[in-house]
């Protein structure tokens, strides 16, 4: 299990290949990957800053991946994210879970990703032609987290 | 002395990102320490209503109004989170 936060770029094709090597127990990897997108709210994104809490944000995300260990079989999990100044087309986040069978993988990737979107703390600041903001929390994000509540 | 800290938005409208404060005689809890800072002028007031979508954490851990506060302490308020 790991946790990574950095301003670099990740490859995730060098990441999957690392998951899997020397395990043969895995059976199924399920990935996700954040991407810039270059128009949020209506309006065109120039670039977006990532802010973050150095110290908490990786403990609230070893916890999401604990979390996610109790209720499914995870033999391994990865999560990257990137902070800084990102654009359009750039990686943001990375999550790789890795099972026995594709059912427990695509369910915690979904789960890691579900709960880290409302529980790390990562702020966006985007640049528009109208000038900087804050992005702001979504609904829809609460809604998607509250899902896997039993 | 506790270590006090704002990210995002609320850094900006507080014009400050971390500080250091003695903590008052009767503050013991998170929301009694929220409602002290709602008292130190307007920027704050206003950032710190009771009203406001503020999160909080103690020690890195999510906290609520009830979260007890203590000397030594590392206290964060930030905005709703907009990560991934």
């Amino acid at each position: 299990m790991s946790v990574r936060v950095q301003e670099q770029d990740f490859d995730v094709s060098a990441e999957l290949a690392l998951m899997r090597k020397g395990n043969p127990k895995i059976g199924a990897i399920a990935s996700f990957v954040g991407v810039v997108r270059d128009i949020n709210e209506g309006d065109s994104v120039a670039t977006m800053t990532l802010e973050h809490y150095p110290g908490m944000t990786e403990k609230a995300i070893s916890e999401i991946i604990d979390q996610a260990r109790g209720r499914w079989e995870v033999l391994d999990a990865l999560v990257i994210h990137r902070v800084g100044t990102l654009k359009p087309t750039d990686q943001i986040v990375l999550v790789i879970v890795a099972s026995t069978h594709r059912g427990d993988a695509f369910a915690a990737c979904e789960f890691i990703m579900d709960y880290l979107k409302t529980q790390a703390p990562f702020w966006k600041k985007e640049i528009t032609p109208q000038g900087a903001r804050w992005v702001d929390a979504r609904v829809t994000d609460d809604k998607a987290a509250e899902r896997w509540k039993v | 002395m506790i270590t006090l800290l704002y990210f995002a938005r609320l850094r900006e409208a507080l014009g400050t990102g971390r500080e250091q404060l003695v903590l008052p005689a009767g503050i013991g809890t998170l929301g009694a320490l929220r409602a002290h800072l709602a008292q130190r002028g307007e920027a704050w007031a206003k950032e710190m209503a009771a009203g406001r979508n503020l999160r909080a954490a103690v020690n890195q851990d999510i906290a609520t109004a009830d979260t007890v506060i203590k000397d030594g302490d590392e206290v964060a308020f930030f905005p709703p989170v907009t990560g991934g």
